[in-house]
């Protein structure tokens, strides 16, 4: 659905980052691969660090790294996910 | 003549059909022997069976060629229609097409059915299409996995009650109530001071449910209150609770079906409930006042909601408020004021108007502290109960005002510092002699309510003239 902004358009339309958490203990992590070339080769070896201390975490990829997130999978990790981890990697 | 789409042929037949249609269907063996003929279909592009058929589901051609009744039947020359038959009729289509002979097993004649692009379901639709280009606000998009009502409220755009959701063709069908251009600006909005257009003041009439009908009044509203002299950052930024509030005088108040009459103050009639509902979102998302932002109020009252009611002119013994306050008799006119919630005052023994008079006077005693003179204006809301008495007794507005005044001429004994166990109070070195209750002019009677009950209202303000708040008054355009 579109909606028109009935604000005064001073402040973005996309909210903003959240402050970096001091650790991770008890969060839930989202791994996002944008999909360029050995992202998840570095994503996998994070996952296997973060498991050695305990955090679980899901993983989420971008259609393309070309585009910005669809709505629907940016909302989904809002919903599921305290902190996200973005590979950028070529 | 419409923008033409570029797959249509600059000479020969073009008909327009949907399957839909049992006269699209009746002609479809006539569509199959015209030589040279382009057809679009509007709602399956296998149909007729076994043409070569352009896909019209988007409607795209349709709207070009402005298509009311399908079958249509048009011709075209260098580019240009030149002629054009709705329904079958053997007559006009053999004419058209330059053919006898056309579809000897049919009927001579079968009105058709309308085009897809008049279905109701399309109307939105058609709308964005046609005039959503004009619109100049930020688009948002809300994704599937939300809720709408709660993705209004997650971006911050409600005043804690749901809202409606501002989507382009609302927004037009709002705007569709205004003869103003959409880009004209109509103030500027405090405390940001934002500029906001009319488009930006109907997204905003959208989210608090008003009808389109009401937009001018909404926007002669937002033009009042965004006046130095209404001061609505004051008003807003004061600790104090009182918020704007909306008095409508003149034949828009009957027009767009506002109460004046019984529970005018009250809910339940829409125009009263989103009229001033819009005007605060106007000034919470395009302003931003929000509270605890800007909004600084101790405690507010549940009319910072939205508060907007209709002066009822027809049973008033007195010429209406915005007469009384310069604008012409039959001119329809908001008049914006600061206002803490309505505070009843019943007094059902008064058959005089010195004594009626007196009585009310009494109940605004107590805006802002019984003891306080001069610190707050007020609005009296005279009901229809007591406005007889005055009515019965030939006293005008200004006799009523003049009595009031008297009234509320307070005592030095009464209001001094300590004066009846209070601390609160006027430092004695600053009282001579009796004290006004309210400054010149800081006293607005409107008459309204309806049906039985002597039971007017006082509306308490805030601090009235030049370094508060002072009513406003604004003639409602078309």
């Amino acid at each position: 659905m579109i909606i028109l902004d009935p604000t005064g358009e001073r402040a973005p339309a996309h909210r903003t980052a959240l402050q970096r958490p001091r650790d991770l203990t008890g969060l839930r992590v989202g791994l996002l691969d944008i999909s360029k070339p050995r992202g998840p080769e570095f994503l996998d070896r994070l996952e296997t660090l973060l498991a050695g201390r305990g955090v679980a975490v899901s993983r989420y990829a971008k259609p393309t790294f070309t585009k910005p997130m669809p709505p629907d999978l940016r909302r989904e990790i809002g919903t599921r996910c305290d902190v996200v981890i973005e590979a950028l990697a070529d | 003549m419409p923008e033409i789409v570029d797959d249509l042929p600059r000479d020969g037949l073009v008909a327009v059909v949907k399957r839909d249609c049992p006269t699209c269907v009746l002609v479809a063996p006539v569509l199959a022997s015209l030589p040279g003929l382009t057809v679009y279909s509007q709602d399956d592009p296998a149909f007729p069976d076994g043409m070569a058929v352009h896909d019209d589901t988007a409607l795209e051609t349709s709207l070009a060629l402005d298509v009311r009744t399908v079958p249509t039947l048009l011709r075209f020359d260098g580019g240009a229609e030149t002629a054009r038959t709705e329904g079958w009729s053997r007559p006009a289509w053999e004419e058209l097409a330059g053919i006898t002979g056309l579809g000897p097993a049919l009927p001579e004649h079968r009105p058709g059915c309308g085009s897809r692009t008049g279905d109701p379901e399309f109307a939105d639709e058609l709308l964005v299409r046609t005039r959503g280009s004009s619109l100049r606000a930020r688009q948002i998009e809300l994704t599937a996995l939300e809720d709408e009502a709660e993705a209004l409220f997650d971006r911050g755009f409600s005043d804690g009650l749901p809202v409606v959701a501002p989507t382009p063709a609302r927004v037009l069908r709002m705007l569709e109530g205004t003869a103003r251009d959409p880009g004209e600006i109509v103030a500027t909005v405090p405390p940001d001071l934002v500029e906001v257009t009319v488009e930006k003041v109907a997204v905003n009439a959208v989210l608090a449910g008003c009808r389109p009908e009401y937009l001018p009044v909404v926007l002669a509203a937002v033009e009042a209150a965004c006046t130095d002299e209404f001061n609505a950052h004051g008003l807003l930024a004061t600790t104090w609770g009182a918020g704007p509030a909306v008095v409508v005088n003149g034949p828009v108040a009957a027009e767009i079906g506002m109460n004046a009459r019984g529970n005018a103050l009250g809910q339940g009639n829409r125009a009263n409930s989103t009229i001033g509902r819009a005007l605060q979102l106007v000034i919470r998302n395009v302003g931003g006042g929000r509270p605890g932002g800007v909004d600084r109020a101790a405690l507010g009252h549940p009319g910072k909601l939205g508060f907007s009611f209709a002066e009822d002119e027809a049973g008033s013994p007195w010429e209406p408020l915005s007469v009384s306050r310069g604008v012409a008799p039959g001119v329809s006119a908001v008049t914006v004021f600061a206002a803490e919630g309505p505070r009843g005052l019943a007094d059902q023994i008064s058959r005089t108007p010195e004594s009626l008079a007196r009585s009310l006077a009494q109940g605004l005693r107590g805006v802002s502290h019984p003891k306080s003179p001069r610190a707050f204006d007020a609005t009296l809301v005279v009901c229809p109960e007591h406005a007889r008495v005055f009515a019965g007794a030939g006293w005008s507005r200004a006799d009523l005002e003049a009595a009031l005044a008297e009234a509320l001429l307070l005592d030095p004994a009464e209001i001094v510092r300590g004066a009846g166990g209070i601390e609160e109070g006027v430092p004695a070195d600053r009282l001579s002699g009796p004290v006004p209750k309210f400054r010149h002019g800081g006293l607005m009677l409107v008459h309204a309510g309806g049906g039985a009950g002597m039971f007017s209202s006082v509306i308490g303000g805030w601090v009235g003239g030049p370094g508060g708040s002072t009513p406003v008054t604004r003639e409602v355009r078309p």
